[in-house]
């Protein structure tokens, strides 16, 4: 029975400090939000984590834990060899308290790049018809359609760390998802929005965020995959 | 104190909240709110796996919507309301389509035509899917939808403690904002609610941690009813030890269910449908096997579970139609499925029962009035469509369906009424609100209850006395514990003592509320004494049409919990069949 010290970084909107607690586990078979919500409600309940389904699809819980941006939910015990678990809020955020932090402004920059089908809207909610997919067509976004917004990606990314208003590898894999599905025809329209400073030209290639997303997204290829549509002057993606 | 308005409000960012604040703002250029306690796009729906019910295409598969409806009805124990279910199955190609042309990726056929699978209780496979993470592609197009238009305002982590109710007719609400820990009024002509179910008054379940219903128990405060509360889904396979959900997509592919001797057990409850029998038989075909010493048992957790068997479906099915299933089982129970079982017992789903409304989600008043401007869908209403038990994938279509008559109708009333009003009354509700939750609650003596030793004891409380199957003499047992928990609510301790992201205070409310909805599943269950869908007693073993096809209404009256009946509104299904699959 391994008793595990986790050393978390706190914030309660004016100080911060790093506490320590020990958790004695049965198994290691156990995420690190288990062990998270176990100080909680038995050793601390002002300690303040964003949670919720615990079966990574929410993407509530995204942290840095030993100094990796990870969701708390899918990072088990057996995959951390050591008995010490260091916790801290993710990077490039606003801290609101202790794990907590602001990322609201993410979802004002996905709303930049105009997240949804992009053709006659009358049709979309008066017609009652397929406008139909083959599965190959499926393909070409399906991947990119599995971001589940925790927000990590922009909690690894260099560039978001200096220049807040890059719009960042969520949106931009997102202007990719919408833009390269056979429904949509909004291409030069966000060809346009993406087309910028603040779009695909300030990525500097990092990967991180591609390497720490956990769904597979890797929104560092849509990003490539947008310039070279940019450079090609391509009529659609 | 901040005062807010609103023309329309929807309370709950489910499917069914964003796909009503979706149909809402295409309806009508007013002025819409999402109100919601977690971050928008995180709310449970996105958990689903599964898929969701419609007849797509009828002539290709010998399917129908009388069929659809015969199998929720038949599935239902006959409990469901007839007309409701029509409206369901009428209205949800539509809704499926709807949702295709919004871009959810749904899994095709190479020409073209959306994939359908069988599920548990379908006659015929009917069930559209992408992959198996249907609810989470559904709610990520749909929250990505809202954003295309610019009348939609969001709340996110609003944490709503009250309905504001007067005279019939709603007026606003008040929330706590959880990252200042602000109280707020917010005024507005009309609302919905959509704040989903309450699998989380039992420890072992399926739904997300924020799954704890206590909108119902505050509906019931403001004066509502909340209807066949009795009715709790117990899903099949659950993953032991957490819970976690393995979808019945698995057995849908063509899983099997294996005992300890490896016997496919299910040919001894349901002989033609197997595996594929709806939940409430198969759950408890899982509990019986466990009972009587053919299940095998967990180690750390002394669990009973069975073995849920994928390995003759190939590495190909695995991947393609199931993958999360795969990844689940991998992450969280340390198994791979294709070379080994994976540990499964049944969990707490879904709340069959809610919020009283009319067929098309009105909320109404124990004697059946309308309550003006109110609205409910989704798993927080009750229309009802799933009576005792609910068909698997019949909640995504029925949270689609009414979310989006809902948000229409709700719209179209609030471009017609009055803005609304400000009188100081409501201003004074909400400064008696502030002052129950942050001076009262807050400002507690040291020597209190732990809120979570108390929701431990709620939680363990429903599950030793109002399980899968029930009697009355525990039951009886259970409800002096209930009020003793009631009571003991007064003496809770709230540690921590700020107001920023203030999750010990929000675990207070929540538990708060959950103890009123509790005590109407208690009641309910304690009073139908008869054997139907998810409900099942020992004492009475058989369905009794005679004396209980009727729904059951829990609401206050002076502070003490009444019951009262209604009738099943019947179209032409009306031989009650014996449910044998
Ligand atoms: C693991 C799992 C898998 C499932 N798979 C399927 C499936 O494949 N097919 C199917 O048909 N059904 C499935 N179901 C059932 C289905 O997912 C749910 O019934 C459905 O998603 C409920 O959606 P909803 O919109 O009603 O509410 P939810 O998605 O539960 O959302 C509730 C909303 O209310 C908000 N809320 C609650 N209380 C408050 C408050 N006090 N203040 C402010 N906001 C509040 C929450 O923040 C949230 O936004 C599944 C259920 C589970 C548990």
């Amino acid at each position: 029975m391994p008793t595990l010290t986790v050393r978390v970084k706190r914030f309660d909107g004016k100080k911060s400090w790093w506490q320590e607690y020990k958790v004695d586990v049965k198994s290691r078979r156990v995420s690190v939000l288990d062990v998270l919500l176990r100080i909680k409600e038995e050793q601390d309940p002002t300690l303040a984590v964003r949670y919720s389904c615990r079966m990574a699809i929410c993407g509530s819980c995204g942290m840095v834990i030993n100094g990796v941006p990870r969701l708390a939910c899918q990072t088990l015990l057996t995959e951390i060899k050591d008995d010490v678990i260091t916790v801290e809020p993710m990077w490039n955020y606003r801290v609101i308290k202790d794990l907590v932090v602001d990322t609201e402004p993410n979802f004002d920059k996905l709303k930049k790049i105009k997240p949804y089908i992009l053709r006659d809207v009358k049709e979309i909610y008066e017609s009652d018809k397929e406008f139909g997919q083959k599965p190959e067509d499926l393909e070409k976004y399906y991947n990119f359609a599995y971001c589940i917004e925790c927000g990590l990606c922009m909690s690894a990314c260099p560039v978001v760390a200096t220049n807040p208003r890059f719009l960042g590898p969520m949106a931009l894999a997102a202007a990719y998802r919408w833009s390269a599905d056979s429904r949509d025809q909004g291409w030069p329209i966000r060809a346009k929005i993406v087309d910028s400073d603040e779009g695909v030209w300030s990525c500097h290639l990092a990967y991180t965020c591609s390497a720490v997303c956990p769904r597979g997204v890797d929104p560092g290829f849509a990003i490539q995959l947008v310039k070279v549509a940019l450079m090609r002057r391509a009529k659609r993606l | 104190m901040e005062i807010l308005k609103h023309d329309l409000l929807i309370i709950g960012s489910g499917i069914a909240g964003l796909r009503a604040a979706a149909q809402a703002a295409y309806t009508a250029k007013i002025d819409i709110a999402i109100i919601s306690k977690v971050q928008v796009m995180r709310s449970h729906s996105v958990s689903a796996e599964g898929g969701m019910s419609a007849v797509l295409y009828p002539d290709k598969n010998n399917d129908s919507l009388d069929l659809h409806a015969y199998d929720t009805i038949k599935g239902s124990d006959y409990l469901a309301d007839q007309d409701a279910v029509e409206l369901l199955v009428r209205m949800a190609p539509l809704e499926v389509r709807y949702l295709e042309r919004i871009g959810v990726p749904w899994s095709r056929h190479p020409d073209g035509r959306i994939y359908q699978r069988p599920f548990g209780g379908m006659s015929v496979p009917r069930t559209t899917f992408a992959a198996d993470k249907t609810g989470f592609f559904i709610m990520s197009t749909l929250w990505q939808e809202t954003l295309r238009f610019d009348n939609i305002k969001y709340y996110h982590e609003h944490f709503v403690t009250k309905l504001i109710i007067e005279n019939g007719e709603f007026r606003g609400v008040t929330a706590i904002d959880l990252k200042t820990g602000e109280l707020k009024l917010i005024l507005a002509k009309a609302a919905i609610i959509a704040t989903g179910g309450a699998g989380r008054l039992y420890r072992f379940t399926t739904t997300a941690h924020s799954t704890t219903g206590e909108m119902l128990g505050y509906a019931m405060r403001a004066g509502l009813a909340l209807k066949d509360m009795e009715f709790v889904q117990w899903h099949p396979t659950a993953l032991v030890p957490s819970g976690i959900l393995v979808s019945e997509a698995a057995r849908g592919e063509g899983g099997y269910l294996v005992n300890k001797e490896g016997e496919r057990f299910m040919k001894r409850y349901a002989p033609q449908k197997m595996e594929l029998a709806p939940r409430d038989i198969v759950s408890r075909a899982i509990l019986t096997e466990i009972a009587e010493g053919r299940g095998f048992v967990h180690e750390e957790s002394g669990m009973g579970y069975v073995g849920l068997d994928l390995r003759h479906l190939g590495e190909e099915v695995l991947n393609q139609k199931i993958p999360f299933i795969r990844e689940l089982a991998h992450k969280y129970a340390g198994v791979d499925a294709l070379s080994e079982l994976i540990p499964v017992r049944p969990a707490v789903h879904y709340t069959m029962g809610g919020i009283h409304t009319d067929t098309y989600g009105r909320v109404l008043t124990p004697s059946g009035e309308w309550v003006k401007g109110l609205w409910a869908a989704g798993e927080a209403a009750s229309v009802s469509v799933h009576g005792a038990n609910r068909l698997g994938s019949n909640s995504l279509s029925e949270c689609s369906v009414w979310g989006r008559l809902t948000g229409e109708q709700a719209a179209k009333y609030a471009m017609e009424a009055p803005a609304p009003s400000t009188d100081e009354k409501y201003i004074k509700i909400a400064q008696e609100e502030e002052s129950r939750i942050f001076d009262k609650l807050l400002h507690k003596e040291t020597n209190g209850i732990s809120v979570y030793e108390l929701k431990g004891r709620l939680q363990d409380t429903m599950e030793q006395h109002y399980g899968p199957f029930r009697h009355e003499s525990t039951m009886k047992e259970g409800i002096p514990k209930l009020l003793k928990i009631r009571e003991d609510f007064s003496r809770i301790r709230i540690e921590d003592g700020s107001r920023i992201y203030n999750q010990n205070l929000k675990d207070a409310l929540e538990l708060d509320g959950m103890i009123d909805v509790a005590l109407a599943v208690a009641y309910g269950a304690l009073a139908r004494q008869e054997s139907r869908g998810a409900h099942y007693r020992l004492d009475y073993p058989k369905r009794d049409d005679v004396n209980w096809l009727k729904h059951t209404l829990a609401y206050f009256v002076g502070g003490q919990l009444q019951l009262s009946y209604v009738p099943v509104r019947i179209t032409k299904w009306t031989k009650f069949e014996e449910r044998k699959y």
